[in-house]
């Protein structure tokens, strides 16, 4: 027995109000239709003794105080998930839009999740072998981590993003199972259009589930989409044992969408707008990634964010980083300068790397040259803002060799082609042969005994 | 009597209830029909509101509330150590055996293994008079804690009955005490306390013994005292976890309480992994033995973030009564901060500062207070210190949470984003951080360790805050023009950075290193310092004093003197003088 509501109370933005309803509760979905044709869906977001506020996905055209029906659904959002997903498409609520029909099944999830219990976790430790030097050898991703891509308008993510995709997941180890979701939040229909593309290139399409929210789509939609994309993860990952790389692009436009309806709600601002329970949602998503004790699955997660006005200190690069276990940070400069893919190396970094990388994981030299990178890097900064003082001329000997090395370690290590795929080893080897360009005095971070076995000065001509 | 209140209205974690329930300020009370635990934060005469600690999803207006009469507290009594926690002290690992890998709502555990047998040591007789704080009984609670149990704070009376020694359950009746009243009430080795009022002690000490760390540029340059309050803000990546997990470690507490708040589920599981198989080196025994875990991960729900912290610091004073030193590690109190504003944010309150409410200073300042070093009830002397963690939004330390810690700690550790990207760790900045105890604990350095520890600190400092200034220099016009005595400067601040600060976690021998040998350390680079000077002095160019090794050959003291062979130093010493000595002759 479903009673419907007729009517509304209020209309504000993506919001609408019911009063009089009974037993309504908070997260239900409730199914309105209008004029008795379009049906839209809505969240219960407030809810009062006889009066409920509604966030409609669908946006609120078209409705007027009098020409609806609601029905309350008495369950929060949920998904029909089967492994059948795989290959298909969906829009940002999970409703298959390829034309190949419904998701049959009777396993039902709640969207929300619910948060993992820190003492069932595993820690991650497996690296997850992406043939960008840049990410192999100095920011490891590894199996179960999120390691988000900050990058700015204009700047190549899509391509790194995909090719990271091709590259990781046809990879070595193919015996175990693996699959990709892919969620697109506002994004432009040119972008949506490229990672389809790639992933039929990469013969990657059959195992990949997407969930498309594009820049014309209902902003509200854009909420609940990397909700869905996450739940549909979690069950390919932790009840059907697969490895589940999750893209979501863009966060910025999950972001403001929630600022968004934040401001509709009339709620207080915090930080440039943005509602004080920004850090809490962006942590519900992105907590939703790790391995869970005794499933032989993961979920490891590139969420893609472009930082407004390249600002990483702006609120939604800044709380992700505080969340994510490191970020890979792309940088304008580089790109100007052909470099591809364009990863500013300095403030990239990934926590886990540590544990993941190093005998019996990769090399047993790599945490030893990739601390001399980034050290050897640092002062590549040095060299160059007095050089832009005193002139290169003016340069100590030294500092000369930094500069060169600086030269050749961006467009020799970070640089690379697009399709290149380099292993571990050529990666550190890669490595060896530019700290060679300095002299050994210089290697202050590796151990004696690894420098022995790999330093060998380049020769001077 | 049964008070009950009937749900009005939701939002998010917030609830407000109907009318006048009669309910209490702080109360903890039970919502729903799925019994989710909540905490009275608003009264009127209209309307209660109440704050949730699990999801609010599919509440539903008209639902029961019930009050339990107790404010919001913690169950005090042995099997605390060596166990993971949510905020409001419910077992994780217990959660996880009726909830799965999910952590569900409603779940009702235990805070404590009610069944397990505790082997009791009585320490008091029948007709002895006992006040609040007074050990009842002693249980080896780990393999390196006695737990001892006490008489609650605020009971006085006749002991009437002490059960004999045995084993006991933390529900069994041990002893039965005559208030002075002349009724009689029986005690168990369990206590509750409401965790957002500090437990009373006699008095509190002025500070005056460091809680030594084996970090460097911790016990050496900006000490903490034990029962003092530190920060350390940094923007991501810079190392705040990093410096807490060493801490937690090595550091020369008795108990550590390791607040995760709001922080990486990942980052959890790797303390409890960690920490479970690494051995504590004072007592050999594994560091879980000692350490409590509250893990409230950054997607668990917004208000048990909130009470976190106050779960764990009153557990640590709990310890503390028993006599032993507690070592809080608090990660990170901006997301406690943000959790107030959050919470703030949907009662509608009028915000202050980029949106926290007016009261986020007095929160801190109160929480921060709770440390100290302290002469218990019981006569034992204590102590709480707290170092919490703060993520500065944009790594900007002019945020409130910030500023306002700033005020109330008395020791900085400000994390660094330039030294993190050049990966010298720990990232804490010698010249933005400070300590206010270094002049109550120079005392104890001077009767510790050596009489003249502080004026080598001194000196230490003095070089690096030189390099600094030649530095503006060098930024400008290069480094080969500056004199030889300033190229000397910077040539050993270069070995202060590389040898002595920066410590390196992953070595064995140079993750905790003991003040000798930090002494040691810091002796040997001044004693090359000095002996350098005198060659330049001399008129030796600074490039001659370079072509030695030495320079290396002491940054390097960290890797090649193993920690228990201090003796190796008078070899360094025997170094220093025939560098000096070869350097003389081949240019006299």
């Amino acid at each position: 027995m479903a009673i419907e509501y007729l009517g509304l109370s209020e209309i504000n933005g993506p919001l609408i109000a019911l009063e009089g309803v009974q037993n309504a509760s908070y997260e239900e979905i409730v199914e309105i239709t209008v004029d008795g044709k379009k049906k839209e869906l809505g969240r219960i977001i407030e809810c009062y003794k006889d009066k409920a506020v509604i966030q409609v996905f669908g946006g609120t055209d078209s409705m007027s105080l009098r020409n609806t029906h609601t029905k309350l659904t008495g369950h929060p959002m949920e998904i029909a998930l089967s492994p059948e997903i795989l290959g298909r498409t969906f829009n940002g609520l999970g409703q298959p839009i390829d034309g190949l029909g419904e998701i049959v099944s009777d396993i039902h999830r709640n969207v929300n999740g619910q948060p993992l219990n820190p003492v069932m976790r595993e820690y991650p430790r497996n690296y997850i072998r992406t043939g960008f030097s840049a990410i192999d050898g100095l920011t490891t991703l590894i199996r179960g981590q999120k390691l988000p891509i900050f990058s700015g308008n204009g700047l190549p993510h899509d391509q790194l993003a995909a090719q990271l995709v091709k590259q990781a997941s046809l990879g070595e180890d193919s015996d175990e199972q693996f699959g990709i979701v892919f969620a697109a939040m506002g994004v432009k229909h040119d972008v949506a259009d490229f990672f389809r593309r790639a992933f039929d290139e990469s013969g990657a399409y059959e195992h990949v589930a997407m969930f498309m929210n594009l820049a014309n789509d209902p902003v509200v939609e854009r909420l609940i989409t990397p909700k869905v994309a996450l739940t549909a993860a979690e069950y390919l990952a932790f009840e059907c044992n697969m490895h589940i790389l999750v893209i979501l692009t863009d966060m910025t436009s999950f972001a403001e969408a929630m600022r968004e309806v934040s401001s509709s709600k009339g709620e207080i601002p915090s930080r440039k707008g943005y509602p004080g329970y920004l850090y809490s949602e962006l942590a519900a998503l992105y907590e939703r990634a790790g391995i869970v004790q005794g499933v032989k699955g993961s979920v490891t997660q590139i969420p893609i964010l472009t930082m407004p006005n390249d600002d990483i200190t702006h609120p939604i690069p800044d709380l992700t980083g505080y969340i994510t276990e490191g970020q890979i940070v792309l940088d304008r400069e580089l790109h100007g300068q052909a470099v591809y893919p364009p990863v500013s190396v300095l403030p990239s970094l990934s926590r886990l790397m540590k544990d993941g990388i190093g005998e019996g994981y990769t090399r047993a030299d790599h945490q030893d040259v990739a601390n001399q990178l980034f050290s050897s890097y640092a002062k590549v900064g040095d060299a160059r803002a007095l050089a832009s003082v005193i002139g290169e001329d003016e340069l100590s000997p030294i500092d000369k060799k930094y500069l060169e090395f600086g030269k050749a370690f961006e467009s020799r290590f970070v640089g690379q082609g697009p399709d290149e795929n380099r292993t571990i080893e050529e990666t550190l080897d890669i490595g060896w042969e530019l700290l060679g360009m300095l002299p050994r005095e210089e290697l202050d971070r590796v151990d004696t005994k690894i420098l022995d076995q790999y330093y060998k000065p380049a020769e001077t001509d | 009597m049964n008070r009950t209140g009937v749900i009005y209205g939701i939002n998010g974690p917030v609830i407000y209830l109907e009318g006048n329930t009669g309910f209490k300020m702080s109360e903890m009370v039970y919502v729903g029909k799925e019994k989710l635990v909540g905490e009275v934060i608003g009264l009127n005469r209209d309307m209660t509101t109440v704050q949730v600690f699990e999801e609010t999803t599919g509440l539903k207006p008209g639902e029961l509330v019930e009050a339990t009469g107790d404010a919001i507290s913690v169950e005090l009594a042995p099997g605390i150590l060596n166990n993971i926690f949510d905020g409001i002290e419910r077992p994780l690992s217990e959660i996880a055996k009726t909830g799965g890998a999910y952590i569900n709502r409603g779940t009702i555990v235990d805070s404590l293994d009610k069944s397990r047998l505790w082997d009791a040591h009585m320490t008091v007789k029948a007709g002895e008079r006992v006040r609040g704080g007074t050990i009842l009984c002693e249980v080896q609670e780990t393999h390196a804690i006695v737990h001892k149990v006490m008489v609650p704070p605020d009971l006085e009376g006749t002991l009437i009955k002490v059960m004999p020694d045995g084993q006991y359950t933390i529900c069994d009746t041990i002893a039965v005490l005559q208030l002075d009243d002349g009724s009689e009430k029986e005690l168990t080795m369990t206590q509750k306390w409401p965790i957002r009022i500090p437990r009373p002690a006699r008095k509190r000490y002025p500070a005056t013994k460091p809680l030594v760390t084996g970090q460097r540029i911790l016990d050496t340059l900006f000490p903490i005292a034990k029962g003092g309050t530190a920060a350390i803000p940094g923007g991501f990546g810079t190392g705040k976890t990093m410096t807490q997990h060493q801490i937690a470690k090595w550091s020369d507490a008795d108990i550590i309480i390791y607040i995760g708040c709001g922080e990486r589920g990942n980052e959890m599981t790797q303390v409890l992994e960690d920490f479970s198989e690494l051995i504590d080196p004072k007592t050999g025994n594994p560091l879980m033995d000692r350490t409590v875990l509250i893990a409230n991960t950054s997607n668990m729900p917004v208000a048990a973030r909130e009470a976190s912290i106050y779960t764990g610091v009153t557990l640590a004073e709990y310890y503390r009564d028993m006599g032993y030193d507690v070592a809080i590690m608090a990660d990170s109190t901006s997301r406690w901060a943000e959790a107030l504003r959050e919470l703030s944010g949907r009662l509608e309150e009028m915000p202050a500062e980029e949106g926290f409410p007016a009261y986020l200073a007095s929160r801190l300042s109160a929480f921060y207070e709770r440390a100290g070093m302290m002469m218990n009830l019981n006569g034992t002397e204590g102590s709480v210190s707290i170092i919490g963690a703060v993520s500065p939004q944009g790594g900007d330390f002019s945020e409130p949470v910030t500023q306002n810690t700033k005020r109330f700690v008395r020791c900085f550790w400000g994390l660094d984003k330039s030294l993190a990207y050049a990966r010298h760790y720990p990232a804490i900045h010698w010249l933005t951080s400070y300590s206010e105890y270094i002049s109550d604990l120079a005392p104890w350095y001077k009767d510790h360790v050596a009489k003249d520890f502080m004026d080598c600190r001194n000196r230490l400092m003095v070089i690096l805050n030189q390099e600094s200034s030649l530095m503006e220099i060098v930024k400008l016009i290069g480094s080969d023009v500056l004199p030889d005595d300033q190229k000397l400067v910077l040539e050993i601040s270069r070995v202060v950075r590389l040898g002595f600060l920066q410590q390196n976690a992953f070595h064995p021998e140079d993750t905790c290193v003991p003040m000798e040998k930090q002494m040691k350390m810091m002796e040997t680079i001044l004693y090359l310092y000095d002996r350098s000077k005198a060659l330049i002095t001399m008129g030796m160019p600074m490039s001659v004093l370079k072509a030695e090794n030495i320079f290396e050959k002491v940054i390097a003291i960290k890797y090649d003197v193993p920690n228990n062979r201090l003796d190796m130093f008078d070899d360094y010493k025997k170094a220093i003088d025939d560098f000096y000595n070869r350097v003389l002759e081949k240019n006299a």
